[in-house]
C-alpha cells in the first residue's frame, strides 16, 4: 500500500511538472502510468480435459504478447493484465466463464475458444453482456455476430482454395473426392459447403463420397480399403476434416495399405505442425494441408515471431520449450491481440463499441508476411497456402494465394445464404 | 522412396562406366540441355515452366537426364545466389552436367523441392529413361511405375522395349501397356482393339478401367463387339474388386477382434476371476504402450544397431512393468475391498484418473511418438491375382497373431500350472480354497498382477496401431467391457469368442451404414442379448456360478 502511495504522489507531481497534456502524450511513448488501472483481458482456454492439447499453447502464445505489450509501455499508457480461467473442455463450463469475466472481472476484451461447439456457447454471453471475443482457429462459417471478431480462416479461406488447388493441373487434376471426417459440426458444414463448390465445377454426386467416424476413432482399416476401391476408378484425392487425434491411426493405416500422396494425396484441414509433433511423420510425407500460415514461411516478420515465442517457451520453462513450434491458431491469436490494441489506440478507449468501430479497417503486419485486415464483416482478410508434409514435420508451401482473400462467412454454396448482408451491421 | 534409391544406385554405377565415354559429347551438348533461364526456372520458376523444364530434360542425353532427374527426386539439386545450378553430392556440391566440383564453403541459395504432380512428372520421365536399362530390376521397377501411371511414353518407344525386352514376365507387362494404348486408340484396327480390350478384362489396374470406360464412351453402337466386350471386361473387374472387398472387411473384423481380445483378456482375467470391476483396466493398457515407448528411447540411446527390434524388448519390460504396478495397487487399495463391487469400483475409478494426470504430468499432454519398426510396416497382397486390393497390412498381421499367442499363454498358465489351479479354486470357492491352504490373499494378488500385465502386453500391440498418450486406455474400455459381459463373465473363451464377434460384425456392417450408426447399432444390440441372456454367451456352470 505505502508503496503505492509513493508511486502515485511521484507520477502526480510529474503530472503536474509537465502538464497534463505533455504527460499524456509522454506515457503513450513507451511507459505505464501506474496511477492508472490496467486494462483487464480474459484467456478463455481450455487447460484441462481432452482440448487441453490443442488450446493450452493458445493461452501461453497470449500471455507472451500481452507481456510483450506490457514491455513496450502498454495500452494507452495503461498495463494489460491477464485473467485467464480455464473451462475444462466443458461447453457449458466456457457459457459460466465467459459471464464470469465479462460481469464480474470486467475485461475489456476475450481471447479463446477452439471447437465451434464451445464458440455457440459462449456467443449468447457476448450478445447479452455486450463483450468482445477474438477467435482465432478456422471454422465452418455461417455465423457472424457483433460481439465476435473472428480472426480463423472461413470456408472460403481455406477448403475451398485447398480443393481448387487439388483441383488444377498442377494440384495433380483431381476429379473425384473423397470426404472423410470425424463426425461433428465443423466436418459436416464444411463438406456440405464442399459438395455444392464440387457441384458448381460440373463434378457429380457419384464422384464424391463422404464418410464420418465417431470422435476418437482408432480403426481406419475400413475406411482406408474403401478409399482404396474408390481411388481405383482414377484421379481421386481425400479431403480430411479428422479431428486431430484421429489422424495418427488414419495416416498410419494409409501408409500400410501402400497408399502414396503422389497418387491419392489427402488433403487435411486440421492437420498442423503441433499435431505433427507426436507423431511418426514417415507415412505422412508428401500429403497435403491448407492454412493461412506455416511455421516454415520464410520472411523477417516469421522469423520475429519464432523467436519471441522460442524465448518466451525457454523463459517460462513451457513443456515443449526443447522444439518450439508455431501454428496457424496462434498466429491468428498474436494477430487478434495486436489488432485490438491497435483498435483500442485508434478509439482512445477500451468500451466494447468504440472498440469495435475501431476494429474494421484495422491493419497488421502479420507473420505470415502479408497486410492483415480486418472486413466490415468481423473476419479477418487472410492468405491461403497450401503445404506438403516434410519428413521433419514442418511443411514445403507448394501454393498460396498472391494476396489475403476476404472471407465469406455466409457461404455462397449454401442454399438460402444469398440474400444475407456480408457485413455486421 | 525406394524406387528412389534403387535407381539411384544403378544409376550411379551406370554413370561411372558410361560418364567416361561419354564425357566429349556430353559436355558439347551441355549448352543445348537447357537455357538458363530454364535451369533457373526448374528450380524455383512457376509450375508451368517446371514442367516443361522437366519435359525438355526428359528428352535430352539419358545420362545427363537421369543425374539431374535423380537429384530433382532426391532434393539434392540447388541453385547459387549467382545463378548456377549445382548437385549436393557425397563429395560436395558439383556442376550437374560436367561433374565439375565446386569449392565446399558455396552456400545455395534455394534448394529445388518438387510438389505431387511434378514429383510424378519426374518419376515417369525417370521411368521412360530406365526402360533400356541393361539390368532387369531397373527396368521392372520402370515398367511397374509405368503400369500405375501410364501416358508419359510414346508409342515407339513401347515398341522399342517390348520388341528387346527378354524378359518373360516384363514382356507380359509390356503386353499389358500396349494393349491400354491399342484400346484406348480408335485409329487402331478394330479386331486388334476388340482383342486388346479382351485381355484388359484379366488386368487389376485404375488405368485399365479408366481405358475401357472411355473405349465405351466413345463408341456410338452401344451394342457393338467392342462395347459388349469392354463392358464385360469392365464387370469382370467390378467382380474381382467386390470380392477383394469382403475379403478385406473379413480380414479387418478379425484384426479388430484381435485388438479386443488383447484390451479384454486382463479385463477378464481380473473382473472374471477375482470379481473386481477394474476401471484402471484402460489405463494399465496405457501403462503398457508407454513402456514400449519408453525401450524405444532406451534402444534409440543405447542399441541403435536394433532398433528394429526393440519392440520385441517391449513386451517383457511392458509385462513387468504393468504387472508390478497392478500388484501395488492391489496391495494398497483393492485388497481392502474385496467383497464390496460399488467401492471397488469406485476406488479403481479414482486409480484411473490418478494414473492418467501422472502420466500427463511426467511424460506432458501431448502423443508421444511410438514407430512401426520396419518389419511391422507395409503390407502384402496375398492374392493379388484374384483379389486386387485385398491387403494385409504386417502390423495388424502381428498383432493377430500375437493375439492367438497371448490366449494360449493364458490358458495355459491358467490350466497347467500351480498358479493358475490356484487361481481356479478361488475363483469357484474361496472358502474352501482357504480352507485347503491356499493363501488365497497372495493369489489374489497375483491374478491382479497377472490380469495387469496382459494388459501391458495388450498396450504394446495398440502403440502399433495407435495413438499413445495419456488418454489412450479411455477408447478401449468400453469395448473391452462389452467383449467381456458378451462372452460370460469368468470365462476366457468367452471374452475370446465375444471380442472377435463385436470385431467381426462391426467391420461387416461398416461399409453397410457407417462407422458411427454401426456403433450405436452394435449398443442396442449388446443391451438387447444382455437382457435375454444375462450370463453371456458361456455361462459358468455350477454351484459357485449360481451364488455369483
Amino acid at each position: 500500500m505505502k508503496r503505492r502511495s509513493v508511486l502515485k504522489t511521484m507520477a502526480c507531481s510529474l503530472a503536474l511538472a509537465f502538464g497534463s497534456g505533455a504527460a499524456t502524450s509522454s506515457w503513450a511513448q513507451g511507459q505505464i502510468d501506474p496511477s492508472k488501472p490496467p486494462i483487464k483481458v480474459g484467456i478463455l482456454h481450455s487447460l484441462s480435459g481432452t482440448m487441453a492439447i490443442s488450446e493450452t499453447v493458445l493461452k501461453n502464445v497470449a500471455l507472451m504478447q500481452i507481456d510483450a505489450i506490457n514491455k513496450e509501455g502498454g495500452i494507452l499508457g495503461r498495463k494489460v493484465e491477464a485473467v485467464v480461467v480455464d473451462p475444462a473442455s466443458n461447453w457449458p463450463l466456457f457459457a459460466e466463464k465467459a459471464r464470469e469475466l465479462l460481469s464480474k472481472e470486467k475485461v475489456a476484451a476475450v481471447f479463446g475458444c477452439w471447437t465451434s461447439v464451445s464458440r455457440k456457447s459462449v456467443l449468447p454471453v457476448f450478445e447479452e453482456l455486450n463483450g468482445l471475443l477474438f477467435y482465432p482457429v478456422q471454422y465452418e462459417g455461417e455465423e457472424m455476430s457483433r460481439n465476435i471478431f473472428y480472426t480463423g480462416a472461413a470456408p472460403n479461406q481455406q477448403a475451398i482454395p485447398a480443393v481448387e488447388y487439388l483441383m488444377s493441373e498442377e494440384g495433380g487434376g483431381y476429379k473425384r473426392f473423397f470426404l472423410l471426417g470425424t463426425d461433428y459440426v465443423y466436418p459436416r458444414t464444411t463438406n456440405k459447403i464442399l459438395r455444392g463448390f464440387l457441384h458448381s465445377k460440373g463434378i457429380a454426386d457419384t464422384d464424391i463420397r463422404e464418410v464420418y467416424t465417431p470422435f476418437g476413432h482408432s480403426d481406419y482399416q475400413t475406411i482406408v480399403n474403401d478409399i482404396k476401391t474408390f481411388a481405383a476408378g482414377g484421379k481421386a484425392a481425400v479431403v480430411s476434416t479428422i479431428n486431430g487425434d484421429s489422424n495418427v491411426p488414419f495416416y498410419k493405416e494409409l501408409g500400410n495399405a501402400g497408399i502414396k500422396a503422389i497418387d491419392t494425396p489427402v488433403v487435411a484441414f486440421s492437420v498442423g505442425e503441433e499435431e505433427l509433433r507426436g507423431i511418426d511423420t514417415k507415412p505422412l510425407v508428401g500429403h497435403l494441408a491448407a492454412w493461412n500460415y506455416f511455421m516454415s514461411l520464410d520472411n523477417p516478420a516469421n522469423t520475429a515471431f519464432k523467436k519471441q515465442w522460442a524465448d518466451f517457451a525457454a523463459a517460462q520453462k513451457l513443456p515443449g520449450a526443447d522444439k518450439p513450434l508455431t501454428n496457424d491458431p496462434m498466429e491468428a491469436t498474436v494477430v487478434g491481440i495486436k489488432m485490438w490494441k491497435a483498435a483500442v489506440e485508434k478509439a482512445g478507449k477500451t468500451d466494447a463499441d468504440a472498440v469495435r468501430a475501431a476494429m474494421i479497417g484495422q491493419k497488421v503486419g502479420a507473420p505470415d508476411g502479408f497486410e492483415m485486415e480486418m472486413g466490415s464483416n468481423h473476419h479477418l482478410y487472410k492468405p491461403v497456402m497450401v503445404g506438403e508434409i516434410q519428413p521433419d514435420g514442418q511443411f514445403d508451401i507448394v501454393w498460396h494465394t498472391e494476396k489475403p482473400v476476404r472471407a465469406q462467412p455466409w457461404s455462397p454454396f449454401i442454399s438460402g445464404n444469398e440474400n444475407k448482408p456480408d457485413e455486421v451491421k | 522412396m525406394k524406387i528412389n534409391r534403387s535407381f539411384a544406385w544403378i544409376d550411379i554405377c551406370r554413370l561411372a562406366v558410361v560418364a567416361s565415354l561419354l564425357l566429349l559429347s556430353a559436355i558439347a551438348s551441355a549448352a543445348t540441355v537447357l537455357s538458363p533461364t530454364e535451369w533457373s526456372s526448374l528450380v524455383s520458376g512457376p509450375y508451368g515452366e517446371r514442367k516443361a523444364a522437366i519435359e525438355k530434360l526428359g528428352q535430352a542425353d539419358p545420362v545427363i537426364a537421369s543425374t539431374v532427374l535423380q537429384s530433382l527426386s532426391q532434393g539434392t539439386l540447388f541453385e547459387l545466389p549467382d545463378g548456377n545450378i549445382v548437385i549436393k553430392s557425397d563429395k560436395g556440391y558439383i556442376q550437374p552436367i560436367s561433374g565439375r566440383p565446386f569449392p565446399a564453403d558455396i552456400q545455395p541459395a534455394r534448394q529445388a523441392t518438387l510438389n505431387n504432380a511434378l514429383r510424378r512428372q519426374v518419376q515417369n520421365a525417370l521411368a521412360s529413361l530406365s526402360l533400356f536399362s541393361p539390368y532387369t530390376q531397373t527396368r521392372r521397377m520402370a515398367i511397374d511405375n509405368l503400369l500405375s501411371r501410364p501416358d508419359s511414353l510414346s508409342a515407339q518407344q513401347l515398341a522399342k522395349a517390348t520388341s528387346t525386352e527378354t524378359d518373360p514376365d516384363l514382356k507380359a507387362k509390356l503386353g499389358i501397356l500396349g494393349a491400354l494404348s491399342i484400346a484406348g486408340d480408335q485409329a487402331a484396327g478394330s479386331a486388334q482393339r476388340l482383342q486388346a480390350v479382351v485381355s484388359l478384362g484379366a488386368v487389376n489396374l485404375s488405368q485399365a478401367r479408366t481405358v475401357l470406360n472411355t473405349v465405351i464412351d466413345d463408341e456410338h453402337d452401344k451394342s457393338s463387339e467392342l462395347s459388349l466386350a469392354a463392358s464385360d471386361a469392365l464387370s469382370r473387374m467390378d467382380a474381382r474388386g467386390r470380392n477383394s472387398a469382403l475379403a478385406s472387411n473379413a480380414f479387418t473384423g478379425l484384426s479388430l477382434g484381435s485388438v479386443l481380445v488383447l484390451a479384454a483378456l486382463g479385463l477378464a482375467v481380473i473382473y472374471g476371476l477375482i470379481g473386481v470391476i477394474n476401471m484402471a483396466h484402460g489405463e494399465f493398457l496405457m501403462l503398457g504402450a508407454y513402456a514400449t515407448y519408453l525401450t524405444q528411447r532406451a534402444f534409440q540411446a543405447w542399441l541403435p544397431d536394433w532398433l528394429d527390434y526393440y519392440l520385441i524388448a517391449a513386451l517383457p519390460v511392458a509385462f513387468v512393468i504393468t504387472a508390478a504396478i497392478g500388484m501395488m495397487i492391489e496391495w494398497l487399495i483393492i485388497r481392502h475391498l474385496y467383497g464390496r463391487p460399488l467401492e471397488s469400483l469406485l476406488a479403481t475409478f479414482g486409480v484411473s484418473l490418478l494414473m492418467m494426470q501422472t502420466v500427463r504430468l511426467v511424460f506432458g499432454a501431448q502423443n508421444v511418438d511410438v514407430s512401426n519398426p520396419s518389419w511391422m510396416s507395409g503390407s502384402v497382397a496375398p492374392l493379388a491375382d484374384w483379389l486386387p486390393t485385398f491387403v494385409v497390412a504386417y502390423n495388424r498381421l502381428y498383432i493377430l497373431g500375437f493375439s492367438l499367442v497371448v490366449v494360449f499363454g493364458l490358458y495355459v498358465v491358467l490350466n497347467k500350472t500351480r498358479l493358475g489351479l490356484f487361481i481356479r479354486a478361488c475363483t469357484q470357492n474361496r472358502s474352501m480354497a482357504a480352507c485347503v491352504g491356499i493363501r488365497t490373499r497372495k493369489v489374489d494378488a497375483y491374478a491382479f498382477a497377472l490380469g495387469a500385465g496382459i494388459a501391458g502386453l495388450g498396450g504394446v500391440a495398440l502403440s502399433q496401431i495407435g495413438n499413445v498418450g495419456p488418454d489412450l486406455g479411455q477408447v478401449y474400455l468400453i469395448d473391452s467391457f462389452m467383449a467381456v459381459v458378451l462372452g460370460g463373465v469368468g470365462q476366457l473363451i468367452g471374452t475370446v469368442v465375444g471380442a472377435f464377434g463385436l470385431g467381426i460384425l462391426s467391420k461387416l456392417g461398416e461399409p453397410l451404414m457407417g462407422a458411427v450408426l454401426v456403433k450405436i447399432v452394435i449398443l442396442l444390440l449388446i443391451v438387447a442379448f444382455i437382457q435375454k441372456r444375462p450370463q453371456g454367451l458361456f455361462a459358468q456352470k455350477g454351484r459357485s456360478a449360481a451364488q455369483a
